[in-house]
């Protein structure tokens, strides 16, 4: 893989200034227009919908016509005194660190094996990441419900090649503990690629020279990686901790399809399937959208501190 | 020393191909096992190579117009090509102003691009149902289209900024010294070298849209106006009729899957570099 030239572009930096000709200071604006356009109708739009919202009263009577009544906090202080509420929370902030952890421990593993190995060897572990990753959400759950079916399932067979174990007929998605930690498993090995190969595209970044002058310095493979490599790759590291983080806290498509395959209820919910059932399913708009705007707040907080470091280097 | 080290690097190289053997044996399965009979497949004892044996069969089975695949398929390039055709259009602009001038509210834009990255997007389905509800735009191309142009339009503008970036201002000023307008430098200097950087990001845009699952659950509700991940869902229920027919749901996910991982295995060097190009330039 060849790097980008790393040229920095040259911004059109002489001052907004009465001396440049009006075209020239509009241009850039025209340019945003559409994207903007669009993401005031797709985003935006919803977006106040749903903060106007989360402040009222809107259930299945308002869906028939009766005008939603301010309700200030109400639906927020339901919520926040829901045990429901909060085990789903908590469930799901679990099921995000388990698996957002692995995922980016796994991912960097890969990474470094990537970079330590034999050109073929690289070269097919980069294949194999890719083809996992490039599978659709769908057909990853469908494979994956196949392999632990009950009865023919490739997992409950192998496992029962251990003596004294048969797991023929066991059922993965019942126990709600089981059924997190298979969608924990599939979430992770579909998620590894792109930190892997993030990281490995990072990696190849780090130049040589450093770690020569370091080896130099009698510096060991160990030490190699804590004080040099991992320092300088570290702002990819977070970013992609970040993301992982916000994807695992919001997953939807592969509970909702788990649920589908054979284990529907309340008990299997994390916070994407029991928004979506409150609000599309019951019907209770206003609740939904403020548990929404909760899981929103949240996922600021996590992000804030990495959009503040990324504004003091944009300046 | 030497042997040393070469003995480490071959023993990792073996568990490096053990460990890509393990990653990649979901996809072996699924296409194995679509090609696996009734019988074969419903045996206690599983069969672990396609041939001999095989059978079209299951590929048959899906393609037999009963099943709904040529509808889902339909809507879905329907959908993909009006969400893919507007959202790189519009990128496309918004990352020429975000990388080639400065001017006031640049910044906010970009701030704006990163956070609606990190905004939940399941977090928002209820309004933006609720909004494509009113529209009366349930179950239409166009009605998911708006949400999906919205959705893909951040990331691509992210990775198309770093495509833009990586070709220096200078060429374009040379070539305007020469006596091309500017326009005329951006056409003939600046966008032949973007080409691959934009084929990269339509190709991630489609990626997306394609195999999108969440959003059309709840926007697209009616069995003829399933895309195909959603046909996958439906063909891949359990049903009370019997026990599923996991080679034909195989074979489904192959016809779903397969194109897409071709595209991807073409433009994922350049995907990553734009996204770890992005990152670093901040």
């Amino acid at each position: 893989m060849t790097t980008p030239a790393v040229a920095p572009s040259r911004l059109d930096d002489s001052p907004a200034s009465s001396k440049k000709p009006f075209g020239k200071r509009i241009l850039p604006y025209l340019l945003l227009t559409p994207a903007l356009l669009a993401l005031l109708v797709g985003m935006g739009y919803p977006l106040g919908w749903q903060i106007l919202n989360s402040f009222r009263e809107y259930g299945l009577a308002q869906q028939f016509g009766q005008p939603p009544a301010w309700v200030g906090l109400d639906n927020y202080i339901t919520l926040l005194t829901d045990s429901f509420f909060w085990s789903v929370l908590i469930k799901s902030v679990l099921f995000m660190a388990v698996t957002a952890l692995a995922t980016v421990i796994l991912g960097i593993g890969m990474a470094l094996m990537m970079k330590a190995v034999s050109r073929p060897a690289r070269i097919t572990l980069q294949v194999a990441m890719l083809l996992a990753w490039a599978m659709p959400i769908v057909a990853q759950m469908t494979v994956w419900n196949w392999m632990i079916d009950q009865r023919n399932g490739l997992l409950n067979y192998t496992l029962s090649w251990i003596p004294g174990v048969d797991m023929i007929g066991h059922n993965w998605l019942v126990n709600p503990l089981s059924f997190f930690a298979v969608a924990s498993v599939i979430i992770t090995w579909a998620s590894v690629p792109f930190v892997a190969l993030s990281v490995y595209a990072a990696l190849t970044q780090v130049s040589g020279e450093v770690k020569e002058a370091a080896a130099l310095d009698g510096a060991s493979g160990w030490q190699m990686l804590r004080r040099i490599t991992l320092p300088i790759i570290r702002p990819i590291l977070v970013i992609l901790l970040l993301l992982q983080m916000i994807w695992d806290l919001r997953v939807y498509a592969q509970i909702e399809l788990l649920q589908g395959f054979g284990s529907a209820g309340d008990r299997y919910d994390l916070l994407g399937t029991y928004i979506y059932g409150m609000g599309v399913g019951q019907g209770q708009f206003g609740m939904a959208a403020a548990a929404a705007m909760l899981v929103m707040i949240f996922t600021i907080g996590l992000s804030w501190f990495y959009v503040r470091e990324l504004l003091k280097e944009d300046d | 020393m030497n042997t040393k080290t070469s003995t480490g690097k071959w023993i990792g190289s073996t568990a490096a191909i053990l460990i890509a053997l393990l990653w990649a044996f979901p996809v072996y399965w699924m296409v194995n096992s679509s090609f696996q009979t009734t019988t074969t497949i419903n045996a206690l004892t599983p069969t672990w190579f396609p041939f001999p044996g095989g059978t079209m069969a299951n590929y048959k089975a899906v393609l037999d117009p009963s099943t709904g695949f040529g509808t889902a398929l339909r809507m879905s390039v329907m959908i993909t090509v009006l969400s893919l055709a507007v959202c790189i259009v519009f990128a496309f602009l918004a990352s020429l102003a975000i990388s080639r001038f400065k001017f006031r509210g640049r910044k906010s834009f970009v701030l704006a691009i990163i956070l609606i990255q990190m905004l939940p997007a399941e977090a928002m389905f209820i309004a933006q149902y609720k909004m494509i509800a009113e529209l009366n735009l349930l179950n239409t191309v166009i009605g998911i289209s708006i949400i999906y142009i919205a959705t893909v339009i951040p990331f691509t503008t992210w990775m198309l900024r770093g495509f833009v970036a990586g070709v220096p201002a200078d060429l374009e000023e040379a070539a305007m010294v020469d006596g091309c307008t500017r326009f005329g430098a951006f056409m003939r200097v600046t966008f032949p070298l973007l080409a691959p950087g934009l084929v990269a990001s339509a190709v991630y845009a489609f990626i997306q849209v394609w195999n999108e699952f969440a959003l059309a659950s709840v926007l697209l509700t009616e069995d003829a106006s399933e895309t195909l991940p959603l046909w996958l869902r439906d063909f891949a229920q359990p049903s009370a009729y019997g026990p599923i027919p996991w080679g034909q749901v195989m074979a489904g996910s192959v016809l779903v899957a397969i194109p897409v991982m071709i595209f991807f295995l073409i433009v994922q060097g350049r995907m990553t570099q734009g996204m770890v190009g992005g990152a670093v330039k901040g």
